[in-house]
């Protein structure tokens, strides 16, 4: 099972299920993070996190902690 | 009665570009009741009848950040007469998520596509009529920067008001779900009577803690419905939040197709692209980065801003306006006591802060500068890794920085941080990076007792940041900032050219709003302090004196002189420079030469270091210095943190801390300075040690509280308007 955490820079993966609860997993979702949606991993920022990742056409800011809840392949 | 129209969307949608053109120069700028959120409102231009209330930017209607329960609340329970839902037309599928939520609402909506110019530009174009028909609103094409269908776009808002109904709203969901909610309708129609029953009924379905209190359903309606959702969630696999969401996602990305015709021959990248390839670059971002700070200190502090400082301070100040209304006074012979008042009191006191006002607009204007351009945002992706360790954000680092200038503008700066736990814990830090107006004491003390050493300047700058560091992640594991509602997903906007008018007025804003809120307090605390140092009582009556050392100020300060006897400097002279800093630090080196009875002194107190040096051991110097880097700042920076704070509460609870901690250090360092150089362990030894073991364990404590558990709570809950 891989998570988007492990995904490399320049991949482009689709989201298979979302772990966490609540605000945390809702905010994510929020922000278009759904099932079958298309993310590509745009790059890591300088100093190792946050990762740059580009979906729905925009791009997102996500730390590695939470995007070791999104489950991809 | 006039008509209010609210005006929603996503951040970064453009916004405050529409706001502005909609309301010219009419806005009132406050805070939404209870919360640090800022709400701005303006008469549409030409309709002196119509209100425009900005909403604050959102991504979803769900009760997670503080930006999404005030306009969840505002929507839901005051109802405006109609909704601007603004959305950017280069990021269509995102922005009709809030969409879909808005018009659940049943209020007259219209949606404005903005950027509608650049969308052109890029060659792809909208089919109109049939992202009308599928969403049941008005949509229109506009652009907020160019002027492009906002004519249209009044017109049309306020027809849309005296419409009778709005469309029926189109069903977003699909298969059980949609008849799990249509079946919740059913059941809440009775307990609603005019309520938007779509909104609750699908709030209801997804569990919404907020509007189930509200509603307080019967317990055997409640798991009559509850059925209904289980049976929805074991069909998806899923828990009924996840469900609605991306069946609204479903729905748009399907709704997308069909109405946007995309430009396929466009392969290259946009300049946006390329311009971020280079300033986030694994290589380059830190040194573009470095560059860039470098340049807003360098015109902020050091060049443009210092001078204006100066001018506003020396020349304005100090001789224009002091040095003109002394010789008034004198020639009009005023009661020395109110030209003393009026003089040194008020101007002397509110001057040395409002000298700090042309220097925050310079501030203010490369900070908004830099935010229209779309650089904040990667300064926090780029710092993020660093200042999240001490509770902090990335975009704590440029507070800090200005801070090493002057606090007052730092902690102003700190209204670019949208996260308001991270703003507050900044705020409550950033005066400890040593000021510019802390450098005279460092050079007072160095000089009358470490032979003018660099390395206390050195350890200054050390003291601050590592106490800014210790108390983040002190204050990070304590109940009031525990955990976040929401974890750290932060949009990247596309970069932009600033538009002069935005920038403008935001620079107008934070500026003025400084001197509106922090003017009083810093007023009344300077007269409060004049009136203390400059009256005393002599021959048995309270009358004005000439010697400081029988003032009112001494009194207090031989008074509360023992409460230092611990951190080494029990002498009451002391303790009164100590006091006079609050007005200004740089005020604590005048202050001991006039209790040495030295008239005049210069910056770096020469004059004075010998009754220095006889009435401190270098230890306790030391000691009092790190007392003063690390207390309470002066009023400007105090006005400033409650004008941030919006909140008494929270700007004692900045000033105790800072206090607390402050003597806290201060006694370590002297106490077990004692014993290092030698002196036998007493009990203050012991105190220290037992001190420094409480920071330690406070320090390294594991946090009880899980990062995402605390619940997001605001002030005056939803309530039924």
């Amino acid at each position: 099972m891989k998570t988007l955490k492990e995904t490399n820079v320049g991949e482009t993966v689709v989201v298979t299920k979302l772990n966490g609860a609540g605000a945390v997993a809702k905010r994510i979702m929020d922000m278009g993070v759904t099932k079958g949606v298309e993310i590509y991993v745009r790059k890591v920022a300088p100093l190792g996190d946050p990762i740059e990742i580009c979906l729905r056409g925009y791009e997102l800011s996500i730390r590695k902690k939470d995007a070791e809840l999104i489950e991809v392949e | 009665m006039g008509i209010t129209i609210a005006l929603a969307g996503n951040p970064n949608s453009g916004k405050t570009t529409l706001f502005n053109s909609l309301t010219g120069s009419s806005q009132r700028v406050g805070n939404w009741p209870g919360v640090t959120v800022e709400k701005k409102e303006g008469k549409l231009k030409g309709h002196k009848d119509v209100t425009i209330q900005d909403l604050p930017g959102i991504y979803s209607l769900s009760p997670y950040t503080l930006e999404e329960v005030v306009t969840r609340r505002y929507l839901a329970n005051e109802r405006p007469d109609a909704i601007i839902n603004i959305i950017d037309g280069t990021n269509l599928e995102r922005n009709l998520y809030l969409t879909t939520q808005i018009l659940e609402l049943g209020i007259p909506t219209i949606i404005a596509v903005n950027m509608i110019d650049v969308v052109q530009k890029n060659g792809d174009s909208f089919n109109l009529a049939n992202l009308e028909d599928a969403l049941g609103a008005e949509v229109l094409e506009i652009s907020a920067l160019k002027g492009i269908g906002i004519n249209e776009l009044i017109t049309r808002s306020i027809e849309l008001v005296n419409q009778a109904r709005p469309k029926e709203i189109s069903s977003v969901f699909e298969g059980t779900v949609e008849h799990a909610i249509a079946h919740i309708e059913e059941s809440l129609e009775s307990v609603l009577s005019s309520k938007p029953l779509r909104w609750y009924a699908i709030k209801v379905f997804e569990r919404d803690e907020k509007v189930l209190e509200e509603l307080g359903l019967e317990e055997t309606l409640s798991s009559h419905l509850e059925e209904h959702i289980r049976f929805c969630e074991e069909e998806y696999q899923d828990r009924a939040e996840s469900i609605i969401t991306d069946q609204r996602y479903l729905y748009i990305s399907k709704l997308v197709k069909t109405v946007m015709k995309k430009n396929v021959d466009r392969m290259e990248a946009s300049w946006s692209d390329r311009i971020d390839r280079v300033i986030t670059n694994r290589i380059l971002a830190l040194p573009i980065f470095a560059l860039v700070m470098f340049f807003i200190y360098y015109i902020s502090i050091s060049t443009v801003g210092g001078y204006a400082t100066d001018w506003a301070n020396d020349t304005f100040f100090g001789e224009l306006v002091a040095g003109n209304l002394n010789d008034w006074f004198e020639a009009t012979s005023v009661a020395p006591w109110l030209s003393g008042l009026i003089v040194e009191g008020i101007i002397g006191g509110v001057g040395a802060v409002m000298g700090f006002v042309p220097q925050m607009f310079i501030l203010f204007l490369l900070l908004s500068i830099f935010e229209e351009i779309g650089y904040m945002a990667r300064v926090a992706f780029i710092m993020d890794r660093i200042f999240r360790k001490f509770g902090l954000s990335g975009k704590s680092f440029i507070p800090m920085l200005i801070s090493s200038g002057c606090g007052v503008p730092g902690i102003m700066a700190c209204r670019t941080i949208e996260n308001e736990r991270d703003r507050r814990m900044t705020i409550m830090t950033t005066t400890f990076v040593p000021c510019g107006a802390k450098m005279p004491i460092v050079a007072l003390l160095a000089g009358a007792l470490f032979g003018g050493s660099g390395l206390i300047a050195t350890s200054a700058y050390f003291i601050g940041v590592g106490s800014v560091i210790v108390s983040g992640i002190i204050l990070k594991k304590t109940r009031p900032f525990a955990g976040e509602a929401a974890p750290f997903v932060m949009e990247l906007p596309a970069y932009h050219i600033p538009s002069p008018s935005n920038v403008l007025r935001a620079t107008w804003e934070r500026g003025w709003s400084f001197i509106k809120r922090a003017g009083t307090i810093i007023l009344i605390s300077a007269i409060v302090l004049w009136f203390l140092q400059a009256f005393g009582v002599e021959n048995g009556s309270l009358q004005m004196v000439e010697d400081n050392n029988t003032s009112l100020l001494a009194a207090i300060g031989v008074l509360i002189a023992p409460v230092f006897a611990p951190l080494g400097f029990g002498d009451w002279k002391a303790t009164v420079a100590t006091f006079t800093g609050l007005i200004a630090k740089e005020n604590v080196v005048g202050t001991f030469g006039v209790l040495y009875g030295v008239a005049e002194v210069a910056e770096d107190g020469v004059e004075i270091w010998a009754n220095l040096a006889a009435s401190f051991t270098p230890l306790a110097a030391f000691s009092f210095l790190v007392f003063n880097l690390l207390c309470a700042p002066c009023f400007a920076a105090i006005g400033a943190i409650r004008r941030e704070m919006s909140s008494g509460k929270w700007t004692w609870a900045a000033i105790g801390y800072q206090t607390g901690y402050a003597y806290v250090i201060a006694l370590i360092v002297y106490q077990l300075g004692l014993v290092f150089s030698g002196n036998p362990f007493g009990v203050g030894s012991a105190v220290a040690i037992l001190l420094l073991g409480l920071m330690m364990f406070m320090l390294f404590r594991k946090s009880k509280y899980n990062e995402y558990e605390k619940p997001l709570k605001v002030k005056g809950e939803w309530t039924n308007a």
